[in-house]
């Protein structure tokens, strides 16, 4: 069983949010690194990109498939994780250690659109 | 089996030679050349014998395994028996030693044969117009998506920019879709593995181009909602595209233009029996109705009044077509039902297509003729399932209902062994067989798609479905000979992880 984190948010789209104050931490869940297999390349934002809700923000690519990544919440990309340009299996080893990109959000409120750890482990267990 | 992995360079051996050119008795020059096309230095071929040269290809023919070798049954590709004839007739020199550029009065013979093949499609799927031309499925599919928008164009309908895909499509659809400069929507499939009809209800508007679908879909399921689909779709002013993928299990029996589909394509190196696989040429002619029929592209066979085939290149060749009227109805003021060639959606080929593949699928054909076309589709569902219902004990299969010709199990029955669909794919390998194909459709997480076709016996089915049995067995009692297989191969588990994060992509870097 995939395992999850207490307290960050989740999306139907299998990745997490960690609020740090204004700014938005953003990866892709243990379920989701565990169902895409071994990952080959990660395809990210640059800094500065503005993104909507729900807007495709990158993309991860293993030896099974490619799945596009979607922003949970607006905003603004402030940091991406370059450490993942050369280990994308970072993501692997550890998904909620290893954040994706950080975002300056611009409606915290969508925040309550999102699942928590319970939720988000019960839609899983559907899939 | 030996394993064999030499270049014909490593072979190559100073002055050795295979054959003897003969004497350049005339007085040529490499000097009457610009200067700038003259070599300076001798071109580095290999030097060996013809008997190296015969080892070196059979040896590597050997590594290889194709449907003349064994059961391949890899879903979605239709892997079926290319029977000889087919090879015998594209050999023939009155066809093989045509040139693209000979002038169409001399060879009247080839382009009656691409009419008459187009015709046959035509009668087939129920679509007006053939275009032979694309080279590929997925070309086939993006010559299809040009159509559509040049239709929505020619209209003034230009806010139709959206096409809808099921999450069951094949992955070229929506890359074909974006190429063709479209947005792709996705509409989700329901319980029972077939298009939600309630989920594409609210996404139609009058921005949709128009839908793309694929019947049977990849879980290898008749979608019959179609008709209500096909007249939300028109309603709403989209066209209904059919990816020809899974057409074997309808040929002669539904046809594509009856469902309501306005554009389609068909692979012929699936369902007509020409070569498929390494890379090949393949061929995807796109059928559409007749509205559409003047925005298939260019070049196309047309037929004067006395009936000489010529070929139209997409010039205007209409009486009042003002001088120097452009291509593709940009100046000639022609309707967009002109026929001509000036409303075509572009071109999408340097000459008529794959004409060798092209007659390949057209001998097939004939031999099969009218009667026996029509036993294609009911043998390949049979088949298929025959293996489904035989091995749904050992492996999962998530949608029971009867299939058409072929089907997705999602891993094993018993998924606590840790044994993966990747394991079981590798292991097949050891016993002669070629793996189907896993890991798509994606709805499921360790699919496995099994399509026998219709060329395979009862006893090769029964030694497919016998090893399978084995190989679930074998799970339980020693899943390590699983996880580490193949052990007969020249090539045993490849590092696809290291590989696609490390690529070596030159034989020097190895």
């Amino acid at each position: 069983m995939a395992k999850t984190v207490e307290g960050l948010y989740y999306s139907e789209s299998h990745e997490w949010v960690k609020v740090e104050g204004n700014v938005a931490v953003i990866g892709i869940t243990d379920f989701a690194q565990h169902a895409m297999g071994d990952l080959s390349y990660v395809d990210m934002p640059e800094v500065d990109d503005e993104l909507e809700a729900g807007e495709e923000f990158g993309a991860v690519e293993s030896v099974k498939a490619a799945s596009d990544l979607f922003c949970p919440v607006s905003g603004t990309v402030v940091e991406i994780n370059e450490a993942l340009e050369d280990a994308p299996e970072l993501l692997n080893e550890d998904a909620f250690a290893n954040w994706i990109m950080k975002v300056e959000m611009s409606d915290p409120s969508e925040l309550e659109g999102l699942m928590d750890a319970a939720a988000y482990e019960a839609m899983c267990a559907n899939e | 089996m030996k394993y064999y992995d030499k270049l014909i360079f490593d072979l190559s051996k100073e002055g050795r030679q295979g054959y003897s050119l003969p004497v350049n008795k005339w007085e040529t020059s490499a000097s009457d050349l610009p200067a700038g096309l003259q070599r300076t230095a001798a071109p580095a071929l290999p030097q060996v014998s013809e008997l190296d040269v015969v080892r070196h290809y059979t040896n590597l023919s050997q590594m290889n395994f194709g449907v003349d070798s064994g059961f391949y049954p890899l879903g979605s590709c239709t892997m079926k028996y290319n029977p000889k004839i087919n090879e015998e007739i594209a050999a023939m020199p009155a066809f093989a030693g045509l040139h693209p550029l000979q002038p169409a009065q001399t060879v009247q013979g080839a382009l009656r044969l691409y009419k008459d093949l187009s015709h046959a499609l035509s009668a087939i799927t129920g679509m007006a117009e053939f275009t032979l031309d694309p080279f590929a499925g997925a070309h086939g599919e993006l010559t299809g998506l040009m159509v559509i928008r040049k239709y929505h164009m020619s209209r003034g309908d230009m806010k139709r920019t959206r096409i809808i895909v099921p999450d069951s499509a094949h992955g070229t659809n929506p890359a074909s879709a974006a190429v063709c400069g479209l947005e792709i929507v996705q509409v989700k499939s329901n319980a029972a593995g077939l298009v939600d009809v309630e989920d594409l209800k609210p996404l139609l508007d009058d921005t949709i181009a128009g839908i793309m679908m694929t019947n049977p879909n990849t879980l290898g399921l008749f979608e019959k909602d179609i008709k209500e689909i096909a007249a939300l779709v028109h309603e709403c002013g989209g066209l209904l595209y059919y990816d020809g993928a899974n057409m074997n299990p309808l040929m002669g029996v539904v046809r594509p233009g009856d469902m309501g589909f306005d554009v389609m394509h068909l692979n012929l190196h699936k369902t007509f029996s020409t070569p498929h696989g390494g890379g090949g040429p393949g061929a995807g002619p796109v059928g559409v109705a007749a509205h559409l029929a003047s925005h298939l592209p260019v070049p196309k066979v047309m037929e004067d009044e006395d009936g000489t085939l010529y070929i139209a290149d997409g010039t205007c060749r209409c009486e009042n077509s003002p001088e120097g009227a452009g291509v593709f109805g940009e100046v000639c003021g022609c309707s967009p039902e002109c026929m001509c060639g000036c409303q075509a959606c572009g071109q999408i080929s340097g000459f008529m297509g794959n004409f060798g593949v092209l007659l390949r699928a057209y001998t097939y054909i004939l031999m099969l003729g009218k009667q026996n076309i029509k036993m294609v589709g009911p043998l390949a569902v049979l088949g298929a399932n025959y293996i489904k219902e035989s091995l749904k004990d050992c492996f999962k299969l998530p949608i029971p209902t009867v299939c058409k010709h072929e089907f997705v199990f999602d891993g094993l029955l018993d998924q606590s062994t840790g044994v993966t669909t990747l394991d079981i794919a590798k292991r097949l390998l050891d016993y002669g067989f070629h793996a189907p194909t896993i890991y798509f459709p994606l709805l499921f997480h360790q699919s496995i798609m099994i399509e026998p076709t219709e060329t395979e016996s009862k006893e090769t089915l029964d030694g497919f479905i016998e090893i399978m049995k084995h190989i679930a067995a074998e799970a339980s009692a020693d899943p390590e000979s699983l996880k580490t297989a193949p052990h007969t191969t020249p090539v045993r588990r490849l590092d696809e992880t290291t590989a696609a994060r490390q690529p070596v992509l030159r034989y020097k870097d190895m």
